[in-house]
């Protein structure tokens, strides 16, 4: 009460400024976001940057098969950083290419599943009653199956492709988003500024999305967060089941399942690399998740 | 009591009946098996008789009503790759996978209790912080990952364990089990681990999270004011509190093992149901598929609703809430 009592302004930051200050308060988090901004820059920049096409067949050498790591081409100058696999194929050029096609899977399945989610969360919440019952139902039949499972059921359906990859990872996650989302908004439609915009005669329409929305983006982050690690590990899993990518577009999963056929004759490099870069993505973005989480949640604020 | 059963397995019937119509909508459009089980050189003739033999030229509707009406006599459908009954082969594989299942199990919650009550009663401590951060790899690391790794470290590197198979079996009551025998505990320490590591650290966190909150509580305080040893304060005290939660998840995750048995099963080359269901989606043998996916749809449902009954007998809370609900 004192501030308003001396008269002086108190200057209130905007909420994303807040939050942005609160995240690089912790170390580890920003090793993480940087760590995650460098991935996602390798996976953008992937043609570029890359030493040689991986996919391109005239700029393979069968005779560069197999190569340890740090080994130099036979006939050009390239040095094999991270070795080369069976077909002779520069395995840093590959994990960048198979990055791009990892990271491409995860965030395309990403917004079309938080699309879905939000849009059938909060008309459930919205509307409540018949349809709330039997939407819920149909997020809780799936929630009691793993995932994985239904990924696969899915796919022995689809066959094999990167669009039908990112089908199957949408129809996974939905639910989770449309779960969140509905809680969210069932807290905040009993709120007063609800009430209000109602008073004002806005369509529904206008109140879902531009009142009731906005309102539930913070639990939907945290949740986005840890969903989109989880669908990068589960693509790579499926691709290393042999029921995900083709081979034609070897995700970092496909890529390992290539490798591991070597791995017990000593070519450790072929799986073992790629298996790092999808590692440190996985944490990288869980480093992120752990402290949005932490910041984003109303009852840690001080 | 009553209304709550029923209502429940009437829900569980319903799962049922959804997984059974996917499941079979599904594996219809995986392609068409006859070419693959038929030489190239085959006849027109021969294609229409194996066609008609496997029943693949009667309408969708028709075949997945003569499917529902097998399915409820134990018929799932003759393998077009073994010849033989899908469900014979598969309920030969089911040993394998429940004794990996059941050993991980085990293993997760042996070795992820204490891990859990330790991490819990010194939370900032070196060890209980790298609890922590061990439990953060197992969650977010892939799978078959972590399998790869174990048999880089163990089997190719260090030359102790082999890196795939069953090994050596025994019978134990009818059943083929390796855990008897030197030989098939070696095969089966591996992928044991690989399946246990990710329950692990979800039970080390709730049992973390939980010995937190119960160690504030007054009983525990009261417990060591009455100067009872540090020891029986853990064991008694505190470790009865924190199991109501971890039971239950235990229940609900035997369910998703077996599910997740899948990838470890493929990457430790174990002969399980689902190595099977792997083999079977690559060759197209849909009956298998479709036997694999409904005994698991089956297993995992009862374990759903046997858990859910035992914890409303428990905790009457549940079910009154499920009732108004």
């Amino acid at each position: 009460m004192t501030e308003i009592a001396t008269n002086t302004p108190v200057r209130i930051d905007s909420p994303s400024k807040r939050i942005a200050k609160q995240f690089i308060e912790d170390p580890v988090a920003v090793v993480g976001l940087i760590l995650f901004g460098l991935v996602a820059l390798i996976a953008i920049a992937a043609p570029w940057l890359a030493p040689q096409n991986p996919y391109d067949l005239a700029q393979l050498n069968i005779m560069d098969s197999s190569l340890p790591p740090g080994e130099t081409s036979f006939d050009t100058e390239m040095t094999y950083w991270l070795g080369t696999d069976q077909q002779g194929r520069d395995m840093l050029s590959a994990i960048m290419y198979g990055l791009r096609i990892s990271l491409l899977v995860a965030t395309v399945s990403l917004a079309l599943a938080i699309t879905i989610g939000t849009i059938v969360g909060v008309f459930a919440a919205f509307f409540g009653g018949r349809l709330d019952s039997i939407i819920m139902r149909i997020v809780d039949l799936q929630l009691s199956f793993p995932a994985i499972l239904i990924a696969l059921i899915l796919l022995a359906l689809l066959g094999r492709g990167v669009d039908k990859v990112i089908m199957a990872l949408v129809i996974v996650q939905w639910a989770y988003y449309a779960r969140t989302v509905r809680s969210s908004a069932m807290v905040e439609r009993s709120k007063d500024y609800i009430d209000a915009a109602r008073c004002l005669g806005l369509p529904s329409r206008r109140i879902m999305f531009r009142h009731l929305l906005p309102n539930c983006v913070p639990p939907l982050i945290v949740v986005a967060t840890v969903q989109i690690a989880q669908a990068i590990a589960l693509e790579a899993t499926l691709s290393f089941l042999g029921v995900g990518v083709p081979i034609t577009e070897p995700s970092l999963g496909l890529l390992i399942a290539n490798g591991y056929d070597y791995l017990l004759s000593g070519n450790y490099w072929i799986s073992v690399f790629p298996g790092i870069a999808l590692v440190v993505t996985i944490i990288a973005i869980n480093l992120v998740g752990d402290r949005l989480r932490d910041v984003l949640n109303p009852r840690l604020q001080k | 009591m009553i209304v709550y059963l029923v209502r429940r397995l009437g829900q569980s019937l319903l799962a049922l009946v959804a997984m059974a119509i996917l499941v079979f909508i599904g594996v219809y459009f995986i392609g068409n098996p006859v070419d693959v089980l038929i030489n190239p050189e085959a006849t027109q003739a021969d294609i229409i008789a194996t066609t008609e033999r496997l029943g693949l030229d009667k309408p969708l509707y028709q075949q997945f009503g003569i499917f529902v009406m097998n399915a409820l006599q134990g018929d799932l459908g003759t393998s077009f790759v073994y010849g033989r009954p899908a469900l014979d082969i598969i309920l030969e594989r089911l040993p394998a996978t429940m004794e990996l299942a059941l050993v991980a199990l085990l293993l997760s919650v042996g070795i992820g209790i204490p891990l859990g009550v330790w991490a819990g009663l010194r939370p900032y401590s070196i060890a209980g912080r790298s609890i922590m951060g061990g439990s953060l790899l197992g969650f977010s690391l892939p799978n078959f990952w972590q399998g790869m790794l174990l048999i880089l470290i163990f089997a190719v590197i260090l030359g102790w364990l082999p890196a795939g198979g069953r090994g050596e079996t025994t019978e134990f009551l009818g059943l083929q089990v390796s855990f008897l025998t030197l030989d098939g505990l070696s095969h089966l320490i591996l992928p044991a681990i690989n399946l246990a590591l990710f329950k692990m650290s979800l039970i080390i966190r709730l049992a973390r999270a939980n010995t937190r909150e119960v160690c504030l509580q007054d009983y525990v305080k009261f417990a060591r004011a009455k100067g009872l040893s540090g020891r029986r304060v853990v064991l008694v005290h505190v470790l009865k509190n924190i199991m109501i939660p971890v039971v239950t998840i235990i229940g609900l995750e035997l369910g998703s093992m077996v599910a997740f048995a899948i990838v470890t099963e493929t990457v430790f080359a174990w002969p399980g149901m689902g190595k099977l269901l792997i083999d079977s989606i690559n060759l197209l043998d849909r009956p298998v598929i479709v036997a694999y996916l409904m005994l698991t749809v089956l297993i995992i449902v009862a374990i759903n609703l046997l858990v859910d009954v035992i914890y409303s007998l428990l905790d009457p809370r549940i079910r009154l809430s499920e009732m108004n609900g």
